[in-house]
């Protein structure tokens, strides 16, 4: 599209975060946000990791609000 | 821009984003919650399996006689726990991605490619799974195949985010040689034949029976609107505070290269 080369003051480069940096946090964030999805999502549903309903009846609304097959 | 610095104001907007999301959700989505087990109490909805309903919902009562946790509690608390909860993880997700996306999407500032990858998560991980496995209120749902749904919902779920992912990657590979409008039409074009495949070959959920389709209706919507919030309270909110930090460091950066050549 624009072959014309812009002024330097608008060719700035943004530096980029190394991906070896990021992760570690990937990393575990993400494990921490599977877990906390699947609390929300998914236990004593269709997993049952802990026993009884407590768990489920207590995210129960959250569960069929934002989207998650409930029972 | 470092990772923490993006991953706490990610987790910031996301606990925020999570309290908005409870707001709308009891605003808008219970009263539809409230009428639809209603029906299921007044036992005017035959389920669309009846043989299994007993079973189904042994374990799973939503009455305040019996009930672990009264409706109340599930309303308000255990509402808003849930919503906290899927604002933290998805925050702290968004802000993570945003992170790599900085300064690796075309020319896109860092405000803009946190922009463009919120769009994309809300696009791919809710936005699309709904339209295939849209949600469903209390009453409607067979208990017995609760296994299978949540499996094939997290199945095209995980299909539709790689999708988006693979496709975002195209589009920044084809650029340089294509510009931007054929390598975007190439990465989204790209997304969407593997979902429609995806959305062919994972099966079909009907379980409503005869509930009532205004009251499903009124539930589904609502239930988007929730999760749109959810995204759009994270996307804007992380853009601003993204958009902030990118100016502090430009400037920063301005008055040490001012400072250097005094
Ligand atoms: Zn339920």
């Amino acid at each position: 599209m624009s072959q014309v080369s812009a002024t330097p003051a608008t060719t700035v480069e943004i530096p980029s975060i190394p991906l070896a940096e990021i992760a570690p946090w990937a990393l575990f964030v993400g494990l921490l946000a599977v877990l906390a999805l699947f609390f929300v999502s998914a236990e004593q549903g269709a997993f049952s990791l802990l026993s009884g309903t407590a768990v489920h009846e207590w995210v129960h609304d959250g569960r069929h609000l934002l989207g998650f097959p409930c029972h | 821009m470092t990772v923490r610095a993006l991953l706490v104001r990610g987790l910031l907007v996301g606990l925020v984003a999570g309290f908005a999301t409870f707001l709308v959700a009891h605003q808008v989505g219970e009263p539809h919650v409230e009428t639809a087990i209603a029906l299921e109490e007044a036992g005017t909805h035959a389920p669309a399996d009846d043989h299994t309903h007993d079973e189904a919902t042994a374990g799973h009562s939503h009455d305040d006689g019996g009930a672990v946790v009264s409706r109340h509690d599930q309303r308000t608390w255990g509402l808003l726990t849930g919503s906290l909860a899927v604002g933290l993880a998805l925050g702290g997700l968004v802000a993570l991605v945003s992170a790599a996306a900085v300064g690796r999407l075309g020319r896109m500032t860092p405000g803009q490619s946190t922009a463009t990858v919120a769009l994309i998560g809300f696009v791919s991980y809710a936005l699309v799974p709904f339209l295939k496995y849209p949600a469903n209120p209390p009453a409607v749902g067979d208990g017995s195949t609760i296994g299978a749904r949540t499996g094939d919902y997290f199945a095209f779920v995980l299909v539709s985010v790689v999708a988006a992912v693979l496709g975002t990657l195209l589009a920044r590979r084809l650029w340089p040689q294509v510009g931007t409008y054929a390598a975007v039409l190439a990465g989204v074009g790209a997304y969407v034949v593997v979902v429609a495949v995806a959305g062919q070959v994972l099966p079909t959920v009907n379980e409503v029976g005869d509930f009532p389709a205004d009251v499903l209706w009124y539930f589904r919507r609502a239930s988007l609107i929730t999760i749109a919030t959810l995204w759009a309270a994270i996307g804007i909110g992380l853009t601003g505070l993204v958009g902030a930090l990118h100016r502090r460091d430009t400037a920063t950066t301005e008055r040490r290269t001012l400072a250097a050549s005094l």
